[in-house]
């Protein structure tokens, strides 16, 4: 059985076809869910996904976080459903609080497009499960906050239990640490700033981000296998 | 009763503000020398309808610390006072 994977449409998200076809390609199920919705219908992870939801207005991610689906993922998450915010969606896990931290304007004040190397630092979440230690991967970034932040403090326990996934190469937008992913304390909560959605295909240029996706369902398939 | 209220937000020492940073390394191009420590924030108003200030306060406080500022990156100030009907 296929693993079901939601991807969280809100108002003004603009990567939800993207990453449901990144997962259709790899073998899994994508069911798009709106963010009105009160419940998951039965997936068995949650991706969600870059834009500007509710057009990010405030903060980004500080409307979304109020969406009515936002209160299922939060349960599901707390069950220990995989979870993973792209972009737009990292910072909605953050105004969330279902991942620490905040992500500001990006240092030198530019919106970057363009492709970078994340270094998988953590093979110890929902998202680089199946990947390689260490290993670069060529994936491309599109935003304007993505300069993630957080306190000493946080940043130090971070740290002490190995909860930075992904850390850029060559840091550039001025995260601290050069944190472009990080995950929640039961590991099962990822969000990171690349979108490893547009590295799932030759077509695209890089397949770097298949090992991500891979990690994604195949958590996903664990969490049907437990459920069932 | 009802009050105006004026909530500014600002970042937190040490959060990096890259608007007020290039304002501020733009000004000595247009002849301001002296100028220093420009930060850029933001400025939300509405009114509220509440039995007592203390209870207006109460509310606006718990909308800025859930809502209107994400205690991570940004400070705030209150700034509320009645709006009495004439």
């Amino acid at each position: 059985m296929s693993a079901r994977v939601g991807v969280v449409v809100f108002p003004g998200s603009n990567c939800e076809l993207d990453a449901a076809e990144a997962v259709r390609d790899l073998g899994g199920d994508a069911d798009l869910l709106w963010h009105g919705d009160r419940e998951l219908a039965g997936v068995d992870a949650v991706i969600l996904p870059g834009g500007f939801a509710h057009g990010d207005y405030l903060r980004c991610g500080a409307i979304a976080r109020f969406s009515p689906v936002m209160d299922a993922v939060r349960e599901f998450a707390a069950a220990g459903g995989p979870v993973l915010g792209i972009c737009n969606g990292f910072q909605v896990l953050t105004e969330a609080g279902l991942l620490p931290g905040a992500l500001q304007k990006n240092r030198g004040l530019k919106f970057l497009c363009t492709t970078v190397e994340v270094r998988v630092d953590s093979t110890d979440s929902v998202l680089t499960g199946a990947a390689e230690a260490g290993a670069r991967l060529r994936i491309p970034i599109n935003h304007f906050e993505g300069n993630y932040t957080v306190d000493a403090d946080t940043l130090a326990r971070l740290r002490d239990d190995d909860r930075i996934v992904l850390r850029y190469v060559e840091n550039p937008n001025g995260s601290v640490d050069d944190i472009a992913g990080v995950c929640s304390e039961d590991r099962n909560v990822v969000g990171l700033m690349p979108h490893p959605e547009r590295a799932a295909h030759e077509l695209l240029g890089s397949t770097d981000g298949v090992p991500l996706l891979r990690s994604l369902l195949a958590a996903a398939e664990r969490a049907a296998a437990s459920a069932a | 009763m009802r009050f105006s209220v004026q909530v500014e937000v600002r970042h937190k020492p040490g959060v990096a503000d890259p608007q007020g940073a290039t304002i501020e390394r733009a000004l000595p191009s247009l002849g301001f020398d002296g100028i220093q420590g420009v930060t850029v924030g933001k400025s939300i108003r509405f009114t509220i309808d509440s039995a007592s200030e203390a209870a207006a306060r109460a509310e606006v406080a718990d909308v800025v610390a859930r809502f209107l500022t994400n205690p991570v990156i940004e400070d705030s100030d209150v700034h509320m006072e009645e709006l009495v009907s004439p």
